[in-house]
């Protein structure tokens, strides 16, 4: 069949009715900013703030969080919810990068984004000389509704696809592309008549 | 005899160094008695008895695992280094330091009134009892600790019992959850929220308040406040009726922490180890009724003992000791008076804002407070007061500047959790786990 | 054992043969080093038998500091804090440990849970203790260089920069 010879010789690409490819990116997007777990990374005071956000009264479960995975193979999303010590700056790189992409790091609390109020030998000044950073969230420690906000903003950089389009312009990732058929999605929303 | 491979942990990618444990059959066997026998002060040969558990003869096939820092028991970034054979645990060794954060040399940068933001994130479940043991350290330093209203003593001790009720009860959630009651989980974050609640509305803060300060507090207690703790108060014993029929009497609940972690009360006062592991073992030692700091003798309560100085034991002094602190905050409630919530020397507490429209000495005060900041007159001081988790102690070395010169936290968890490697010795992993819970560590005042 | 004398503004005061001084209306309890193990096993079977605290002082900035009748003062000072719960009391001990020589006899022995505010302390201040069966950082990571709390030892700020600020 022409179809699936197209899409055996060239992939995605080969589709012709491009108005899949431009919907299930957005549904896969959609979906990861739905669903993201996060991998339990708290430690001090952020962490128990952290956990009050999951709990009933704030309750993150209604923005698919509910889960915080201990293994960061199954997690999404890095909250570093406290200070980072020298000793732990390469125990957070490495549970890092056994998360897989697509990944993204909330900082909470100000002593994660800059150091905060311990400007000394022992804390890290922000972890973004260590990880990659999305979000920062301000607070010392942020209350569970900045912490939500964070989490709300990161949800919708997720949905817009920013990160993703930030990524493949430094050639991160995991290596899935997928394109963006602009001309395509136009000329299809035109036939379809919702232009 | 088989020999085991050195421990590998390049892949860490940390270097611990001399911190690995050497698998056991490098050790000789005065180094395994010293190590058995120099803590429990026992005979040698009682000692020798107790080195061999579980060992095969001629067979050493104990593995050593790493289990953290970074893992889902909620107690934060400790690592414990795990010797077992099979599912036994042989040996431990807790590593911490994951968590220093020079609090001790950042206390040397910033004045007396800044102390208290720096000490109330030592302990960030019980903030308000590190505030509070600093501003007395402080105080005794000044001379001024006779001198505190009495309004302003009555409403320390109001905090400081709210908070041991909302540190026993993240207890009660943590453990439940290492436990596998997961429910409980979310139960005892509902009624911490309560408390943060009032504590939001007397402090402006939920967590790290910085409100307890040298000369009283920083502001007065706002009008209703006595409505809002009534209302914690009477939702609370219901609550606490609930988590006995989940967990206390719950043959689960029992097995799992009944002969668990068991440690002996010389064990205990050797290791140093206060709070409630020292009165799990029969010692009734608490500070607040032995060695009475602001007006804990004006007040009637139990203290709560156990007497097998299991984890159960813990767990039970916990959730009673709540009970106790609700007892204590009724009759607070009673006896609370009326006056000043600060000390009314103005070299020490800052003038109220509207005063500094009216009097240039007020503006010059406030200035020289919160710049330069108040001189202590020099000497060292060692003040102590009961934590949620045992004796918190503060030693302030001054030099007669406004700054300390050397400010040492002594932290109960720091002491206490050197009985961990004796409670899980011959146990399994999952009491490891319930061992570290009822241990019940705070990683902020164990590395400072 | 005390002998209290009027001499000026201070009564000479001695347990164990070592000068008592009152601090804040707290006792503390003068001891040199080659003594320290023994007096503190004569306070332990006293009744001081929990040792609460261990901890040390750089006074490097401090150097004319008076630290007691016939006690000469050093660089470090070794602070322990006894309590006893059967008496109620509390009682510190001081010792002083010159910068030349920052060794000092391990607790360990007497008092085990002193094993990790030993090893607090070496890797704070750089005074080792002999008899300490794990004499390694407990607190920095292992090959951290320098020790922390020691007063010429930098607290490493890194310099703010606001918005907005000057140059």
């Amino acid at each position: 069949m022409g179809i699936v010879q197209n899409v055996l010789d060239d992939g995605i690409a080969g589709l012709q009715h491009n108005f899949v490819t431009a919907r299930l990116e957005d549904l896969v997007k959609w979906s990861r900013s739905r669903s993201s777990w996060g991998v339990t990374f708290g430690l001090a005071c952020c962490a128990i703030e952290m956990m009050g956000t999951g709990a009933p009264h704030y309750d993150l479960a209604r923005f698919g969080m509910e889960v915080f995975r201990a293994s960061p193979r199954q997690a999404d999303i890095m909250i570093v919810a406290g200070r980072v010590s020298q000793k732990m700056s390469p125990v957070l790189r490495q549970v890092y990068d056994q998360m897989m992409e697509p990944k993204w790091v909330i900082s909470m609390g100000v002593c994660a984004s800059s150091g905060g109020m311990f400007n000394n030998y022992a804390i890290v000044q922000g972890v973004d000389q260590i990880v990659p950073v999305d979000v920062y969230a301000p607070g010392c420690p942020p209350t569970p509704e900045t912490l939500i906000h964070a989490i709300e903003t990161l949800h919708q950089l997720i949905e817009d696809g920013e990160l993703m389009r930030r990524r493949e312009a430094n050639s991160g990732g995991a290596g899935v592309h997928l394109e963006l058929p602009t001309e395509a999605a136009a000329a299809v929303s035109v036939a379809l008549g919702t232009k | 005899m088989t020999v085991i491979d050195e421990p590998s942990f390049a892949s860490a990618g940390t270097d611990e160094g001399g911190q690995e444990l050497r698998s056991r059959s490098e050790l000789t066997s005065k180094e395994l008695l010293r190590e058995a026998g120099a803590v429990l002060r026992m005979s040698e040969s009682e000692a020798a008895a107790l080195a061999d558990v579980q060992q095969d003869v001629g067979e050493d096939q104990s593995m050593i695992i790493n289990m953290g820092p970074q893992h889902p028991s909620t107690h934060g970034v400790l690592r414990l280094m795990l010797e077992l054979q099979g599912e036994t645990v042989l040996r431990c060794k807790p590593i911490i330091g994951y968590l220093h954060t020079g609090m001790e040399k950042t206390a040397e940068q910033l004045t007396y009134m800044q102390g208290g933001t720096n000490v109330t994130r030592m302990d960030y479940l019980s903030p308000l009892n590190n505030e509070l043991v600093f501003s007395m350290a402080v105080e005794k330093l000044l001379g001024i600790e006779g001198d505190i209203p009495e309004r302003a003593v009555w409403m320390r001790m109001l905090l400081s019992e709210l908070n041991r009720m909302s540190s026993h009860i993240l207890f009660l959630a943590t453990n439940g959850m290492d436990i596998g009651a997961i429910s409980m989980m979310l139960y005892g974050w509902r009624e911490r929220e309560e408390v943060l609640r009032f504590f939001q509305k007397v402090t402006g803060l939920r967590m790290n308040h910085n409100f307890i300060r040298p000369g009283g507090l920083a502001a007065d207690l706002p009008p209703g406040w006595r409505d809002d703790v009534l209302d914690i108060l009477e939702m609370l014993p219901d609550r606490l009726d609930e988590y006995d029929t989940l967990m206390t009497g719950q043959p689960i609940w029992r097995e799992r922490l009944q002969g668990v972690g068991v440690i002996t009360a010389r064990e205990a006062v050797a290791l140093g180890a206060t709070g409630p592991i020292l009165r799990s073992t029969g010692v009734p030692w608490d500070l607040r009724r032995d060695m009475p700091y602001l007006r804990y003798d004006d007040l009637e309560f139990d203290v709560v003992v156990g007497s097998y100085g299991d984890a159960y034991d813990r767990y039970a002094i916990r959730l009673n000791e709540i009970r106790e602190s609700m007892r204590i905050v009724y009759q607070i409630l009673d006896k609370m008076p009326k006056g000043d919530y600060r000390i009314q020397d103005k070299k020490v507490t800052p003038p109220p804002r509207a005063r500094i429209d009216e009097s240039m000495e007020a503006l010059i005060h406030h200035f020289k407070i919160f710049t330069e900041g108040f001189k202590v007159p020099e000497g060292e001081v060692y003040v102590a007061i009961e934590s949620p988790r045992g004796e918190i102690g503060c030693y302030i070395a001054s030099d007669g500047s406004s700054k300390p010169y050397r400010m040492h936290m002594r932290a109960p968890s720091f002491v206490n959790i050197q009985s961990m490697p004796h409670m899980m010795r011959g146990s399994l992993i999952a009491d490891a786990v319930a061992v570290i819970s009822s241990v019940d560590p705070v990683l902020g005042e164990v590395d400072r | 054992m005390s002998d209290s004398t009027e001499q000026g503004h201070e009564t000479a005061e001695t347990l164990h043969g070592f000068p008592v001084v009152q601090s804040r209306g707290q006792k503390v309890l003068l001891v040199d080093r080659a003594s320290y193990v023994q007096v503190l096993k004569k306070l332990a079977d006293d009744s001081f038998d929990m040792c609460i605290d261990l901890t040390a002082v750089d006074y490097l900035l401090m150097p004319d500091r008076t630290v007691g009748v016939g006690v000469a003062p050093e660089r470090y000072e070794l602070v322990v804090n006894l309590l006893s719960m059967t008496r109620r009391e509390r009682l510190r001990v001081r010792v002083q440990v010159p910068e030349s020589d920052t060794t000092m006899p391990s607790l360990f022995d007497l008092h085990p849970g002193t094993e990790a505010m030993e090893r607090e302390v070496f890797d704070m201040f750089g005074i080792t203790f002999d008899g300490h069966p794990d004499m390694t950082r407990i607190l920095m990571p292992e090959d951290w260089d320098g020790h922390p709390l020691r007063k010429d030892y930098e607290v490493g700020r890194i310099p703010v920069q606001f918005k907005g600020a000057p140059a």
